[in-house]
């Protein structure tokens, strides 16, 4: 249906070319802030075009490069990536479960996303330390969430209205579940059969009990959401080791460039993951 | 806490988004001196949307990293006026923008102008099917100005956005294969379409199986490389798959960031001012003019900004939250349907309908852009709505933006089991093999939908919450599920393994819980008289006529369409007229009651 002429298939894009004032000043500093010596995929750049480049990311060179070999030319760009990133991600040095909380976190992720034979379950994919790592951010303080008082509850659908941020959702939820599951099945949550852990989270799901003012339903819908992003975000974020969650999904990660694949509708897009570090698979 | 008062400008525009950064732009050009005031941070796609950083599904769609933090400044919500509204204290329904860019740095760039029905809606339905066709309680309304008024400002806004379409006639002359249903055209898009990913190829070819009529979707995604009249730059489109809720690494989607900002800063007389929220746009003593503004900076001191003309160009109620903080015009009263101010508030009204393909082949959900393919049978007026009984339509559409697992995981095939072994195989069979089918359809105004001030909840500024009052209503649950039953012939064409037809359930109120669509309407809407709108033709205050308020809250009632490009024209059209008139005047209003 396109009748007007297309650019060459191969040719780089005019992005270097085409970075506005505003933005040029941002890859100035971009630059100014990165060791040179540790893009070697850049080194037969010229200089001006290579600070652009740098500046936007390493995603214009593996464009570029990328149409002729996306493979190969994505694990080299991958690596370049790796090298320069690796130290700007520093984590938090304390976890914020304790190690009987984890336990839990560790044995209810797990029957929420098992181990199969469609791929790894979420102990495989980091999800526990996904979710730990999560509870230091300002999403996890609930900073991200209007928190004002007063806390009133109301129909479903006008929203969550808890005055609990996640890490308090987490805090009170597993001992208050803890506690409950003693009392009914006279074991710790982790220690009881997969069945019976299954039927455990199936009533949390269906809101059988409310822990004081936190619905049971509340505190799964937490577990659940969390598990599943764990599951299935870059690896930079803890979870989806490997890119395990990805491979499964059939993600290519974060190659975002399929210019070439747009209409090759006879054939699916054919390459495996690459993820924001550099990791491929 | 300090108190300020800065000298004084021409102008001050509330908002960096699309419509601040355009009436900015225009400003300046004619001459005056201008602040443009950002309640959020600097942003930038170099920075914001750097490869590959930026590709990360968890920072950008999951924890909002470029949207409106709640935690400073919200609204209520509730179903009905016997209802206590309680906070939208998590994102979920609706994104709304902050920072420089605005919505416009992170939406996807769908970019539709508006059909001439839909701008004399009232008009139009009752010169077709009379007056009695106006259901008890619908406020339906024209915007009081044209189609072929707004058509050269239509086609400025393509061409400073780079859109790429396929135009069906220009100067009444068939020229392609676009939709035949537009309106016609001065000029042809500035760029040609987009190509069609797998699933909108799909599509087409099983729409026209069915007897429709389907199009390319205009997109401001450039499909080729381009310079627009700014003289900004643009790169190709390479349907990455991140563009709602992303900048765009590519630069190949329009956004204030990347298509006007870089020329309004070589404006000498152009200041941008980050991080200040405005409080309240300050009047004299008669009430009929406005001074200044009075803001925030990061530091919370008070900074009053003197102007002698405001032009409020935040997001739609947050335009209306600043007229009724700062007595702008008089708010509306449900029960007497007087007033202006928080009248006509519209959304938009849209299911999504998933198609479970056979498992042959990879549904490549994960590539992406704003373009797409879509019919307009069943939008508008392009049916006959009179055995129907029914105002409105929706377009349908294949506009796959890029799906990325973990939405697609949260929301696999509707109604299958939600965590366990059993989920898991449903959700990667669903991810790999199922594309959704959008109805994005319109949303009338009714007398109980409005905007006012919460009595209970304030914001971080110590300022009462905007308050909305909405839900679906029988005219605009009949029409989604009209609609939706017309993708019956496209699904069996499609030769599909399974489907879930999303259609509006008459007994769901409206949750704030679950992603809709960020176009939120109304509430200081445009029209002919000021007994039923806020602001005149001219997106002009009918009560204070140095405040121009420029947005989506000016449309009468929802579109199927995506507001953006609609917004964009009445920015350029609202700015000619106070170039041309309104400078050259004596400040007063350009239209007479």
């Amino acid at each position: 249906m396109t009748t007007a002429p297309r650019p060459p298939r191969h040719s780089p894009p005019s992005k270097a070319a085409s970075v506005p004032p505003e933005d040029q000043s941002y890859a100035a500093q971009s630059v100014s802030s990165q060791n040179e010596t540790s893009a070697p995929l850049l080194t037969a750049v010229s200089t001006p075009r290579r600070k652009v480049m740098q500046g936007i990311g390493a995603g214009a060179a593996a464009l570029s490069w990328g149409t002729l070999h996306p493979h190969s030319a994505r694990a080299e760009q991958a690596s370049a990536t790796a090298q320069n990133q690796a130290p700007q991600t520093p984590r938090p040095p304390t976890r914020f479960f304790t190690a009987a909380e984890l336990a839990f976190l560790t044995a209810a992720c797990e029957r929420l996303f098992p181990e199969d034979d469609m791929g790894p379950g979420a102990t495989a994919l980091g999800v526990p330390n996904f979710i730990d790592g999560q509870m230091n951010t300002p999403w996890g303080r609930g900073e991200k969430w209007f928190m004002a008082a007063p806390h009133r509850s109301g129909p479903a659908n006008l929203g969550y209205q808890l005055p609990y941020s996640p890490q308090q959702i987490y805090r009170k939820g597993i001992t208050a579940v803890q506690a409950w599951v003693m009392q009914n099945h006279h074991a710790a949550f982790e220690n009881l059969p997969a069945a019976t852990q299954d039927a455990i989270l199936s009533a949390l799901e269906h809101n059988v009990t409310q822990f004081d003012d936190l619905p049971a339903s509340a505190f799964f819908e937490q577990l659940r959401s969390d598990t599943i992003e764990g599951a299935f975000s870059d690896p930079i974020h803890l979870g989806n080791r490997h890119m395990g969650g990805w491979k499964m999904m059939g993600f290519p990660g974060a190659r975002a460039d399929y210019m070439d694949w747009v209409d090759r509708y006879e054939t699916p897009y054919p390459y495996g993951p690459v993820s924001i570090n550099g990791e491929t698979a | 806490m300090a108190e300020k008062t800065l000298p004084p400008v021409d102008a001050v525009v509330v908002g960096a988004g699309w419509a601040g950064s355009i009436m900015a732009k225009e400003l300046c050009e004619a001459g005056l001196s201008v602040v443009m005031l950002e309640r959020g941070g600097r942003r930038s796609t170099a920075k914001d949307g750097a490869y590959p950083s930026s590709i990360d599904e968890l920072e950008g769609a999951t924890r909002y990293k470029l949207f409106q933090n709640p935690a400073q400044t919200t609204v209520t919500v509730r179903n009905r006026l016997d209802q206590e509204a309680l906070p939208y204290r998590r994102l979920a329904a609706f994104l709304p923008g902050e920072g420089v860019g605005g919505a416009g740095l992170h939406w996807t760039g769908v970019h539709f102008r508006a059909m001439p029905q839909d701008l004399r809606l009232r008009s139009h339905v009752i010169e077709r099917y009379g007056r009695n066709f106006i259901p008890e309680g619908m406020n339906l309304q024209d915007y009081g100005v044209t189609y072929e008024e707004l058509e050269p400002f239509f086609d400025r806004a393509e061409k400073v956005f780079g859109t790429s379409g396929q135009a069906y006639t220009v100067g009444g002359k068939v020229v392609g294969k676009g939709n035949p249903f537009a309106p016609d055209r001065s000029d042809d898009f500035p760029l040609p379409p987009l190509r069609d990913v797998y699933t909108a190829h799909l599509f087409r070819k099983a729409a026209t199986e069915a007897g429709f009529h389907p199009y390319a979707m205009p997109a401001a995604n450039a499909s080729h490389p381009y310079t627009n009249p700014y003289g900004a730059q643009m790169g190709p489109c390479n349907f990455c798959g991140y563009c709602s809720d992303y900048a765009c690494y590519m630069y190949a989607k329009a956004s204030p960031n990347v298509n006007i900002l870089p020329a309004l800063k070589r404006h000498a007389s152009f200041t941008l001012r980050s991080n200040a929220h405005v409080l309240k746009v300050l009047l004299d003593s008669t009430g009929k003019k406005a001074t200044g503004v009075v803001y925030q900076d990061a530091e919370g001191n008070h900074i009053t900004q003197p102007a002698g003309l405001v032009i409020l160009a935040a997001f739609q109620f947050h335009n209306v939250h600043l007229m009724l903080l700062s007595g702008i015009g008089k708010a509306y009263d449900p029960h007497s349907n007087t007033g202006t101010v928080g009248r006509n508030f519209t959304y938009q009204n849209i299911t999504n309908t998933t198609v479970l393909m056979p498992p042959t082949r990879s549904t490549d959900q994960f590539i992406g852009s704003a373009g797409g393919v879509a019919i307009d049978d069943f939008n508008c007026d392009n049916f006959d709505h009179g055995p129907l009984g029914f105002i409105g339509g929706s377009p349908l559409w294949v506009n796959q933006a890029g799906v990325k697992p973990i939405a697609g995981a949260k929301g696999a095939f509707p109604g299958g089991p939600r965590w366990g072994s059993a989920w898991k195989k449903q959700a990667v069979d669903t991810y790999r093999h199922s594309f959704t089918i959008n109805a994005q359809g319109s949303n009338m105004a009714y007398r109980d939908v409005y905007l006012d001030l919460d009595p209970t909840w304030t914001n971080v500024y110590g300022q009462p919450l905007l308050r909305m009052t909405f839900d679906w209503k029988d005219n605009d649950i009949r029409m989604n599920r009209y609609v939706v039953s017309k993708l019956d012939g496209v699904v069996k064409a499609l030769g599909a393994r399974d489907v879930h037809y999303g259609m509006r359930d008459p007994n769901t109120p409206f949750d704030v819980r679950d992603y809709q669509t960020t176009h939120l309407c109304g509430g200081a809407v445009m029209g002919d008289a000021p007994k039923t709108s806020a602001l005149n033709r001219y997106l002009q205050s009918w009560d204070v006529p140095n405040v121009f308020v420029v947005g989506a809250n000016a449309f009468p009632q929802g579109m199927g369409y995506n507001p953006t490009g609609l917004v964009a024209a009445l920015a350029y059209w609202s700015a000619h007229h106070i170039r041309t008139q309104w400078l050259r005047g004596n400040g007063g209003p350009l239209v007479t009651p």
